[in-house]
């Protein structure tokens, strides 16, 4: 953003970064890329009994283009590794990874030629949700940590790519 | 009735399984003939899978062939089973395709061929099917390591 750089880390960027984080917090458009069994889950998630609408983060955007934050839930193997990589390429600035169950934040118990051992391998994570599959209470915690995280960026910086 | 025809017609003999279930063993090169014997005269004209076993470092079996083949048959009119199994050579992994007989062949041949490498002739499209092209080997071989990954992307760590 134009005027921050200028005034540089003063009073009106710190009021400038409370506003937007306070918005781009409440406001998380997600792209699920779901690929296994942990996505029966993430849909309770969605689902009028633990609804994750609650804390903003409802809508889900097919299309990487209009995503904030990529949720990568179930396992990925080494021939998907390419088109998950281009997904997150193809998201634009700024955005989170959450790396939803176990298998794809380590591979889990899938050890073996065709899975990709954790997916921060390929892209950067900013929040894991352990479990195999997690509860949507552990969904719904990682997303305040996900919130909490965006509440201390400051728009001077951009993430950038790892 | 199968007993007599495949003893007769091929020299084949069947013996029951642990579990009672038919199974014989057949030549290679007979497997079109007697698939399509099964198919065609003994109304196996079902295909339930076809798969691939790799015996290597199997105790008991160090002078038996490195590979071998297993064909499920199943018969509707007469609800019986049939399991057909063919010795192949690790030095010649190779066997007749049976697409001729069942289009159901086809993607279980690309299968074994992806995850054991045997080749299959007369197949009309040989190619991996699980694993990606650029992919090294055979992944379910008993040789193929453990741990090798095989990464299209580059991994950071």
């Amino acid at each position: 953003m134009g005027l921050e750089t200028v005034f540089g880390n003063s009073f009106l960027t710190s009021r400038v970064d409370a506003a937007v984080n306070w918005a781009r917090k409440y406001s998380f458009f997600q792209y699920p890329f779901v690929t296994a069994c942990c996505g029966m889950e993430f849909m309770s998630v969605w689902a009028s009994t633990y609804d994750i609408a609650r804390f903003g983060a409802e809508f889900p955007r097919f299309s990487p283009r209009q995503a904030d934050v990529l949720f990568v839930v179930g396992t990925v193997n080494e021939k998907l590794a390419p088109a998950l990589r281009r997904v997150y390429d193809q998201m634009a600035e700024p955005k989170w990874v959450v790396s939803f169950g176990v298998c794809a934040t380590s591979g889990g118990f899938y050890d073996n030629y065709a899975t990709v051992q954790g997916i921060d391998k390929i892209i950067p994570v900013d929040v894991y949700i352990p479990g195999c599959p997690p509860r949507p209470q552990a969904v719904l915690d990682a997303l305040i940590k996900l919130q909490e995280k965006v509440d201390r960026e400051t728009v001077l910086k951009y993430k950038g790519l790892k | 009735m199968k007993e007599e025809v495949l003893k007769k017609r091929f020299n084949v003999e069947i013996r029951k399984s642990g579990c009672g279930q038919d199974f014989a063993y057949c030549r290679k090169e007979d497997l079109l003939e007697i698939a399509g014997c099964l198919k065609n005269d003994l109304k196996f004209a079902f295909l339930i899978d076809l798969t691939c076993v790799d015996y290597k470092g199997y105790p008991g079996r160090e002078t038996m062939p490195r590979f071998e083949m297993v064909y499920h048959f199943y018969a509707h009119d007469t609800r019986e089973r049939m399991t057909l199994k063919v010795p192949v050579e690790e030095t010649s992994p190779n066997i007749d395709s049976l697409t001729p007989l069942w289009r159901a062949a086809d993607w279980y041949e690309r299968e074994v061929y992806d995850m054991y490498g045997i080749h299959f002739t007369g197949h009309k499209d040989l190619r991996r099917i699980l694993m990606y092209e650029e992919f090294k080997g055979h992944p379910l071989r008993k040789d193929y390591p453990l741990k090798a990954r095989q990464p299209r992307i580059p991994h950071e760590d």
